[in-house]
């Protein structure tokens, strides 16, 4: 394998109903810098089924080139085309970086592409940063420069690790949503838009799809949220949510949860934050009746304002929280609505 | 039918995590568990094999102590264990590792390949499909449910904001959810069993079309460059107070920070 050959930082485009995903724009904003300090190009590999007109958007959020698949085959997800599809574009264009939001799209494709093209993955990361690999000089090995560093928590979020793919191109990362920046997008941007196909042939792999089942979300995506009214155990009950509702309605946030709620069946799934939910980074969290868990804290930690209220006073979450309130939820939270409303409506 | 099922024994972080005094994780003081999606892959196989029949091999790497997971999963019901053990196999990513486990699973016959979703130490969710590439089969993950009709699989497969219904022809490698089940608990009956039941042990030599160049540390693409504990941003302020001073104090830092 010749490293030399390789160029360039390539995002994939996710795409669901032929919307283009929110970390796929976040994905462009990191890629920008990251090929910035490369001095190289930022394309994204746009795949899927009467999509070719999506390729404006991509070129305002930053792309300068986009490569697009466009295919019957790549209509709805399915892990063999669209793996077929990226491998393709990677052995065709060889490019330096490969990054792959870590969804539940990405985080099947992603590896099921670097194993393709014999190369190295990295999950989940939180932070992408060009540096040296070692990254300090050590005698008796080469010290490589311009290197992806790639680095993530593991273990629920106790360790972080840096990782490096120092010998094999391209360099493959998938990336939590709602960790990077998107730009401002740059209205009228116009990129090089190049198609390829790559040629699809089913075969047992790719496998039928007899449905597909949308659950009905009526409420704002957490991740989205300026402001978020967040409830964990010490809530005590699925009604008394409606407390921390009505703080979320004055203030014009949204309310999610922790995982221990979503245990108990209170709240749904795509509610939750923390290591196994989604991670956020709201203007204001407030931790309501959570004790703060590491992996929660894992999920949330950076928020600009954490206000957090619980009973408990060694609850760990007051150790994350910018201001601590040791107190009871159930009379400060209604009390907290009235005089924020009462602050609103003077204001007006 | 007959169904491989791939799991992992890790620290258990519910118990907490303990570190050495230099920082890193001191694994031998912690407790260790089967890796709960890969338990329920394997509660997954369980209910398969009452269903419709079928024979269960539960297969893991790792250091010797992994055996004690496979006498588990076979305490609960599976079949056969297979451990995959030898110095030159640490140290594996993903990449070394998926290679290692389908160069054991290679030797197997197999309808059906289950692995969990993710193991709860790494995280990473890439090992189930970097098996499927490496034995060039389907890979459905993030399965919520799994049937069988005939000869192919049809699952419900997980994503943010629905579910496709999928399905496929044999062999195919599944990933499970934890949400997918309750597993079952041990029998006395197959606790029993299981402690006296042969365990298969496989070292570098018994794993087929698995080149060197590919395994244990040195056949890792991915380098740790650093490791440590994460740094957390410190605590802020901690007040103690009656609800109506609580209240004016959050109103005035919402004032003060322009929330409001």
């Amino acid at each position: 394998m010749n490293l030399e050959e390789y160029k360039g930082v390539y995002v994939f485009a996710q795409q669901v109903d032929n919307e283009i995903s929110s970390i796929a724009f976040e994905l462009l904003g990191k890629a920008k810098d990251l090929a910035k300090d490369l001095n190289t190009e930022v394309t994204a590999m746009l795949l899927g089924s009467g999509i070719k007109g999506l390729a404006d958007q991509l070129a305002e959020y930053g792309a300068d080139k986009v490569i697009v698949v466009d295919d019957p085959e790549l209509k709805d997800y399915r892990t063999e085309p669209y793996a077929h599809a990226l491998a393709s574009i990677i052995n065709q264009y060889k490019p330096e970086i490969v990054l792959v939001g870590a969804t539940a799209i990405g985080r099947d494709l992603g590896p099921r592409v670097s194993a393709r093209v014999a190369t190295g993955l990295t999950a989940d990361c939180t932070v992408l940063e060009i540096g040296d690999f070692p990254l300090q000089a050590m005698p008796g090995q080469e010290q490589l420069h311009n290197q992806l560093l790639m680095t993530r928590p593991a273990f629920g979020g106790n360790t972080i690790a840096t990782i490096a793919c120092p010998y094999n191109r391209p360099q493959m990362a998938t990336v939590r949503a709602g960790v990077m920046q998107k730009i401002d997008p740059i209205k009228g941007a116009k990129a090089v838009v190049e198609e390829f196909n790559p040629g699809f042939t089913p075969d047992n792999k790719y496998v039928e799809i007899l449905d597909i089942v949308k659950s009905v979300v009526d409420t704002v995506d957490i991740m989205d949220a300026k402001i978020l009214v967040s409830g964990g155990r010490g809530v005590g009950s699925p009604e008394n949510f409606k407390l921390l509702e009505d703080l979320a309605e004055v203030l014009g946030g949204t309310v999610s949860c922790s995982r221990a709620v979503v245990d108990s069946g209170w709240k749904p799934k795509d509610l939750q934050v923390g290591q196994t939910g989604k991670t956020v980074r709201p203007n204001v969290y407030f931790a309501i009746g959570i004790s703060g868990a590491i992996q929660h804290v894992a999920g949330m930690e950076e928020s600009d304002i954490i206000i957090a209220i619980n009973k408990d006073a060694d609850a760990p979450i007051f150790d994350v929280a910018d201001y601590g309130i040791v107190g009871d939820l159930n009379k400060i939270v209604p009390k907290l609505t009235e005089a924020l409303k009462a602050e609103i409506a003077a204001s007006k | 039918m007959k169904i491989v099922v791939c799991v992992k024994q890790v620290p258990d972080t519910k118990g907490g995590v303990k570190f050495n005094p230099d920082g890193t994780l001191d694994r031998g003081a912690m407790l260790t568990i089967m890796n709960p999606d890969d338990k329920a892959g394997l509660e997954a196989a369980l209910r398969l094999k009452d269903q419709y029949g079928a024979e269960v091999t539960v297969v893991t790497m790792g250091l010797p102590k992994a055996e004690e997971v496979l006498r588990e999963a076979m305490a609960m019901g599976a079949d056969k264990g297979v451990l995959v053990t030898d110095r030159v196999l640490g140290g594996a990513d993903t990449w070394a590792t998926s290679t290692t486990l389908a160069g054991a699973i290679r030797n197997l016959d197999y309808d059906l390949i289950i692995t969990g979703r993710q193991a709860i130490d790494g995280d990473t969710a890439q090992v189930g499909p970097q098996i499927s590439e490496h034995l060039n089969i389907p890979v459905i993950s993030y399965a919520q449910d799994i049937k069988i009709e005939g000869d192919s699989v049809i699952v419900e497969r997980q994503y943010e904001d629905r579910y496709h219904v999928v399905k496929a022809k044999m062999p195919c490698l599944i990933t499970a959810l934890s949400e997918l089940n309750e597993p079952r608990y041990m029998t006395p009956g197959g606790i029993f069993d299981a402690y006296k039941a042969d365990i298969t042990v496989w070292g570098r030599a018994d794993l087929k079309d698995v080149d060197d160049a590919n395994l244990g540390l040195k056949g890792s693409p991915t380098k740790i460059a650093k490791a440590s504990d994460k740094v957390r941003k410190g605590a802020g302020e901690k007040v103690t107070l009656d609800p109506d001073e609580a209240v004016s104090y959050i109103v005035d830092k919402l004032k003060v920070k322009h929330v409001i």
